[in-house]
């Protein structure tokens, strides 16, 4: 019986991971997903309205769904439709991220308006113990509109300040600012301002067009004409600039069918050509019957209209609406969410077999564990196709790649020494990379264009993927020394023959780190040579990476010299740990040099704690062999 | 062998050496790193790698307190090459090893090459403008020039380091002394008329006397440049002929006649001629749809050969530079609403030289890791 354990939790994590990927039943209707389907022209790829929807939100609130005034809950599609269509309701929807308390202050926040009261007692002391909320984090737009002239004022001040000399308030303000504008681009880029009926006003506009072109040109060239025709029409135009302006969404694909992405148009843009044509543009035309089915709740007919203009673009553009309907299930299924808590599931099971139940917890470990990996890797392969580039293309998919690739390491480890090291070390791992990604997906979407000097597949393909393989090697030495300490000095299941092959385990992987991160550093200089002129600048991110490449080749030569044993090899490799997310993050914080992009202060001092607690773990190691529980009986013999 | 030599040997073959000096080299590169936010990357590599120890300012003394790159480079490599003569073995099991440490004392010996040979320059054109010349984004230059024939000139350039040093050059197509009399290594210069509290000017020649002369504070950002402004003075057999205000700020030459010629005095940025020169037909800027993000810069350039001839067109990009006559070009920026193209000029002799010592070292780990993998494959298979 029991050996059927593994095969049935294995099987069960599977099944949820699949059940993703299905509609969910008591989720939102067919036609709310099939907007979410529609591809839209934003930051510069086509992508479905259900990423923006979704991307927006991690940016402006740090989370993908939203609740309503009354509690109930919304996706992220049925959000983003009440923000083109229905805006004085979205304009209610609490989603703007507030937590600096001078930024708090000027837009009229104080702990006490900010408290949540709770009605039930049990609420209430959750709350006091820190399971709920005890204060409002996010703000609705009409919340915080009153106070939108100071915030613009001060954001003025604090722009032309460099982002790393920002004081927090100022960097708050900047990232308020950013929100509120990426979030009226949003309201504004399918309907003007203010209008309540937006597709009446174009019907209208289609009818009167003739007249009133006739009365502009007669107007301009100075002959009689009806002055109210022209001046109505005029402001039509007017309104239309106002929104082609206020946008950087561009919803309306080219009429002709061309895939180029530069035909694409704001609605906007796309209404101004309608004087020149004679017609209303036809997609606006069917975005505004959305709004208006959508506002006034007239679900059967935004159905019908969704599914005429989806299908309608389907014949133009195949290949892209085939991509948006890929990454809208991809976005529901969120493999890499569900990678990592099974993970962390793993994690436990191989703790579980040192401690408790070898065999079946070890299988187990190991089969979620390969479950984990086929389920990232089928996530950074779709990501991949997506976006047609090697797999690591910013800091996001380097925290994956570094992820996979140190499970994949692990997954030979264990089926070379079958002793749940390489299957508690790949939970570890994946777990942590994997969090880590879900917080960097933060920063906006993660299949964003490439800057033109990394536009080449060739070098990021080769240089980029072997200098992350070298990272994720060198954790994985760090990870394994941290199992031989942890197991060694507080338990007595590190017996010398697990020491001995975790050493083995250890040395192997140090000399794989070596020379992926050699190769991987030398290929980013022929790169530089080839973009820059020089093989070798002294930028950060390359000295990081030279650094992980001399520390790694240290503790070889220090371990070939006889300078360190068993112990030693362990230190220097958990220090290897520092080094490298010195290299991977710190880099970045500097602010300077070519290779610096996305920082956070948040990631500031979760890299100091990491970096304090591998000391702290170096520290433990130097523990005389007395103290190590594993070893004082066989201290004490010697 | 007296035992002194003896420990010596022993001491410059030991891998606890090697270990000691690759641990200074990460302190040195990690504290490099952190100091380029202060010193930018230039002075940081004069600072920490193109030096033999590390200097730090105390007070009005500079202390030496660490060793520089020259210094843990070259013992690193009397190290590695006495270890492999004193150790050498033949046989197949330390082959790996081998190739790489070769190809490493490749990529030191290179990196030091190039660190001293290697120069850097910029080309800025307008569409439709052509050069023969580039000019250094870091060094100035004062330049003498005699213009008295309108088809060419004769230029003499004085460094900026003699003008900062004040020292006085006499040159043999000068008929007169170039005597320095003041320099700032940073400046602002305005029109007189708009500092009305300056103090007075000591120039007393061309546009010097309207000028006024602020220092300021020396900067080591990468996307900020050094104004200098110098006084000079022009000494002839009779005497002097005056005091002159140069700066890279004021663009155009100052020109004066003497001896019946023309000359014209100009401090700019340090050139390089080339026997041929380029035109920039287009230069293009291709951003993503809808965003700001660039996509790619271009730079359509024709070659004009020395002594006229057919010239050729070619596509600078990212990624993709021009390597022409010793030089390389590669697409650096752009300003002025994109119809300027800045082009990145390297002379580098020894750009090859990583090329090669990379793949030794590439192979030799590969080597190596494989033997390894085989020994250890071998070690588990009884059991």
């Amino acid at each position: 019986m029991r050996s059927r354990i593994p095969v049935f939790v294995v099987a069960v994590a599977a099944v949820c991971v699949l059940l993703g990927l299905a509609p969910q039943p008591g989720g939102p209707p067919e036609a709310v997903q099939a907007f979410g389907r529609l591809p839209v022209l934003a930051e510069g790829r086509i992508k479905p309205f259900d990423s923006l929807a979704r991307s927006t939100l991690l940016v402006i609130q740090g989370k993908q769904r939203v609740f309503a005034p009354d509690r109930s809950e919304l996706t992220p599609d049925e959000w983003l439709l009440d923000v083109l269509f229905v805006p004085e309701k979205a304009d209610t929807y609490r989603v703007f991220v507030v937590d600096n308390t001078d930024l708090l202050s000027l837009i009229g926040k104080n702990d006490e308006n900010l408290a949540i009261h709770y009605d039930k007692p049990v609420q209430q002391v959750m709350a006091l113990i820190g399971f709920l909320p005890s204060r409002q984090r996010r703000m609705s737009f009409n919340e915080i509109a009153p106070y939108l002239q100071q915030i613009e004022a001060q954001e003025k001040l604090a722009d032309p300040v460099e982002a790393q000399a920002r004081t927090r308030f100022q960097s708050a303000v900047v990232q308020l600012y950013g929100n509120l504008s990426h979030y009226l681009r949003l309201r504004r880029s399918l309907a003007p301002e203010g209008s309540k009926d937006f597709l009446g006003e174009l019907l209208h506009l289609q009818e009167t067009l003739a007249d009133g072109v006739e009365a502009v040109r007669a107007k301009e060239a100075g002959k009689p004409h009806d002055e109210a025709k022209a001046s109505a029409l005029i402001e039509e135009g007017q309104k239309f600039i106002g929104m082609a302006e206020s946008t950087d969404i561009l919803a309306i694909p080219s009429d002709e069918g061309s895939a180029d992405p530069g035909a694409w148009n704001s609605a906007g843009h796309a209404l101004l050509e309608t004087f020149g044509q004679g017609y209303v543009n036809p997609s606006v035309l069917a975005y505004a019957g959305m709004g208006y089915a959508w506002r006034n709740h007239e679900a059967a007919s935004f159905g019908h209209i969704v599914n005429m203009y989806g299908s309608s673009l389907e014949k133009r553009f195949d290949r892209q609406v085939r991509k948006a309907r890929i990454e809208t299930i991809f976005n529901a299924a969120q493999p890499f969410y569900a990678g990592m808590w099974i993970y962390l599931a793993a994690f436990l099971c191989a703790v579980l077999s040192w401690l408790k139940w070898p065999e079946p917890a070890r299988v187990t470990s190991w089969g979620l564990v390969a479950l984990g990996w086929a389920v990232t890797t089928a996530g950074i392969a779709t990501r991949m196709w997506l976006e047609g580039r090697p797999p690591v293309t910013n800091l996001y998919s380097s925290a994956l790649f570094i992820g996979w690739g140190s499970v994949a390491l692990c997954l030979i480890l264990e089926a070379t020494y079958k002793n749940a090291i390489g299957t508690a070390a790949a939970g570890m791992i994946g777990f942590a990379t994997l969090l880590i990604a879900h917080h960097l997906a933060l920063a906006g979407d993660t299949l964003e264009m490439m800057r033109a000097v990394l536009d080449s597949n060739f070098w990021l393909g080769t240089h980029v993927v072997v200098v992350a393989t070298g990272y994720a090697s060198t954790f994985l030495a760090g990870i394994l020394a941290i199992i031989y300490i942890i197991r060694g000095v507080f338990t007595r299941t590190l017996d010398k023959g697990t020491a001995d092959a975790l050493a083995r385990m250890v040395y192997g992987i140090v000399c794989f780190a070596t020379l992926f991160s050699f190769v991987g550093t030398t290929l980013g200089g022929i790169w530089a040579d080839q973009s820059w002129g020089r093989f070798w600048g002294w930028d950060p991110k390359e000295n990081g990476a030279l650094i992980i490449v001399i520390w790694n080749a240290l503790i070889l030569h220090a371990r070939w010299g006889g300078l360190i044993k068993q112990r030693g090899l362990m230190c220097l490799a958990v220090f290897g740990n520092v080094v490298t997310s010195w290299s991977w993050f710190g880099t970045n914080m500097l602010g300077i040099g070519l290779h610096s992009y996305g920082f956070t202060e948040a990631a500031f001092w979760w890299l100091s704690a990491f970096i304090l607690l591998q000391l702290a773990l170096i520290a433990v190691a130097n523990l005389p062999l007395g103290k190590w529980r594993s070893f004082r009986a066989a201290a004490a013999s010697s | 062998m007296p035992p002194f030599i003896r420990q010596l040997r022993n001491l410059f073959v030991s891998l606890r050496l090697t270990v000691v000096l690759l641990a200074l080299s990460i302190v040195l590169v990690f504290w490099a790193t952190l100091d380029q936010v202060h010193l930018g990357v230039w002075a940081v590599q004069q600072k920490f790698f193109h030096s033999f120890l590390v200097f730090v300012r105390l007070g009005d003394l500079r202390v030496p307190v660490y060793p520089g790159g020259y210094t843990i480079g070259g013992l690193l490599l009397v190290n590695l090459i006495s270890a492999h003569a004193y150790r050498f073995r033949r046989g197949w099991g330390k082959a790996g090893i081998w190739i790489a440490h070769t190809g490493l004392i490749m990529l030191l010996v290179g990196e030091l090459v190039s660190g001293l040979v290697q120069q850097d320059f910029q080309m800025r054109l307008d569409e439709g403008e052509t050069k023969n010349f580039s000019e250094s984004s870091l060094l100035n230059e004062l330049a003498v020039i005699d213009a008295t024939d309108p088809n060419f000139d004769e230029v003499v350039a004085i460094p900026e380091s003699f003008v900062a040093r004040g020292t006085v050059l006499q040159n043999p197509r000068l008929p007169f002394k170039v005597v320095p009399r003041g320099y700032y290594e940073n400046s602002a210069v305005q029109l007189r008329s708009q500092a009305p509290g300056a103090p007075p000017s000591p120039a007393t020649q061309g546009m010097g006397p309207q000028l006024a002369v602020t220092p300021l504070e020396v900067t080591y950002r990468q996307d900020e440049r050094n104004t200098p402004a110098a006084y000079v003075e022009l000494v002839g057999p009779e005497g002097s002929l005056g005091t002159w205000t140069v700066s890279t700020l004021l663009g155009n030459p100052q020109a004066f006649p003497y001896a019946g010629r023309t000359w014209k005095l100009v401090m700019r940025p340090k050139r390089l001629y080339e026997p041929y020169s380029l035109t920039l037909e287009k230069f293009s800027h291709d951003i993503y749809p809808g965003t700001d993000i660039p996509k790619n810069f271009s730079s359509r350039v024709r070659i004009n050969p020395a002594g006229g001839g057919e010239g050729r067109e070619v596509l600078i990009y990212m990624n993709n530079p021009l390597r022409y006559d010793g030089l390389t070009y590669y697409q650096a920026s752009f300003e002025n609403n994109d119809k300027t193209t800045i082009l990145q000029v390297v002379r580098n002799p020894s750009w090859l030289v990583p090329y090669i010592a990379c793949a030794a070292i590439g192979l030799g780990l590969v080597v190596q890791f494989l033997l390894h993998l085989a020994a250890f494959g071998r070690a588990r298979r009884p059991a």
